[in-house]
C-alpha cells in the first residue's frame, strides 16, 4: 500500500481532481493544488485506494461496468420501492437488523459492498465485524443468514469478487 | 439541439426534486432513526444526482465537474449514513416497535455474557 506507485497514483488523482474542479491553469492555483495534493498524499497513504487496487485485467474492467450499470438499475428500483412505502397510507413496514455473511476478502471490496447495500432496495448497513455485516432492512423477508445473504449480498459480490477480491 | 437539451435538463431537475420530496416525506412518515436514514439516504442520493444531470444538460460546459461531484456524492452519502446508523445503534436509539429481529444486539448480548 505504502509503494511510491501507489502514492503516486493518489498523488496524480488528487492534483488532477483539483485541475478539474479549479477549470484554470494559472501559476497560483497549481501551486497550491501541488502543496495540497503532497501533503494530502504523506497524510492519507495508507488509506484505501479506489483505483489502484482495482485488479486491471480485462475481466476486472468488465466487472467494473456491469457493477455500475447493476449498481445505478438498483438504487432506481431502491427509490421506487421506497416512494411506494412513504406514498402508501399504511406505511407497510416489517424492519429488522439482520446478519449477513460475505466471502470479499480485500477491504476495498468490502467498503463497496456496504456502500451499494445502503442505497439499495430497502437495505441500512449498521455494523460491520469481519466477514460479518449487520443490515437494517425495511421489508424483513427472511431473517436467516443463508437466506439474507442470497438476497442482498450476492448480486454485488458477484462483481466485487472479480474487481477486488 | 438546444432547447431539446434544455428540455431534458428540466425533465431531470424535475424528477431530482420530486425524490428529494419523497425522501423529505420519508423523514417525516418513518417511525424510528433507522428507517428515516433509510429515506433519507436513497432519495438524496438519487435526488441529487438526477439533479445534477440536469444541470449538466442545461450548462454542458459544467459537465466534467458536476460529474465529479457527483461520484464524491455516491461515496460519501452512504458512509455518512453508515456511520449515523452504527453510532444511533450503539448508543441505544429507540426502534420502532413494528422490529422484528435484531441480531446486532442479540450479538452484543452474546458477547458480554
Amino acid at each position: 500500500m505504502t509503494g511510491t506507485r501507489d502514492m503516486t497514483l493518489l498523488f496524480a488523482t488528487l492534483f488532477g481532481f483539483w485541475v478539474l474542479l479549479n477549470g484554470s491553469l494559472a501559476g497560483d492555483v497549481l501551486l497550491v493544488g501541488l502543496i495540497a495534493a503532497f501533503l494530502i498524499t504523506l497524510l492519507f497513504r495508507n488509506s484505501l485506494a479506489v483505483v489502484s487496487e482495482l485488479r486491471m485485467t480485462p475481466r476486472a474492467l468488465i466487472a467494473a461496468v456491469g457493477y455500475v450499470l447493476f449498481f445505478a438499475r438498483e438504487l432506481v428500483k431502491s427509490n421506487l420501492n421506497l416512494a411506494g412505502i412513504v406514498l402508501s397510507p399504511a406505511l407497510p413496514l416489517n424492519p429488522g437488523i439482520v446478519k449477513v455473511r460475505t466471502r470479499l476478502k480485500s477491504r476495498m471490496g468490502r467498503l463497496l459492498l456496504a456502500n451499494s447495500i445502503t442505497l439499495t432496495p430497502g437495505t441500512l448497513t449498521v455494523d460491520i465485524d469481519g466477514e460479518w455485516l449487520y443490515i437494517h432492512w425495511v421489508t424483513v423477508d427472511s431473517a436467516d443468514i443463508e437466506a439474507a445473504t442470497a438476497a442482498i449480498v450476492s448480486g454485488f459480490e458477484d462483481y466485487l469478487e472479480v474487481m477486488y477480491g | 439541439m438546444e432547447s431539446l437539451l434544455a428540455f431534458i435538463g428540466g425533465v431531470l431537475l424535475v424528477a431530482g426534486a420530486a425524490f428529494l420530496l419523497l425522501g423529505g416525506l420519508g423523514l417525516v412518515r418513518m417511525p424510528d432513526v433507522f428507517n428515516r436514514i433509510q429515506a433519507g439516504t436513497k432519495a438524496t442520493t438519487l435526488g441529487t444526482l438526477l439533479s445534477l444531470a440536469g444541470i449538466a444538460c442545461l450548462q454542458p460546459a459544467w459537465a466534467l465537474k458536476l460529474a465529479l461531484i457527483g461520484l464524491f456524492i455516491l461515496f460519501t452519502n452512504p458512509l455518512s449514513s453508515h456511520v449515523l446508523a452504527r453510532a444511533a445503534h450503539r448508543g441505544g436509539a429507540e426502534k420502532s416497535p413494528l422490529t422484528g429481529v435484531d441480531r446486532l444486539a442479540d450479538d452484543r448480548r452474546g458477547d458480554q455474557a
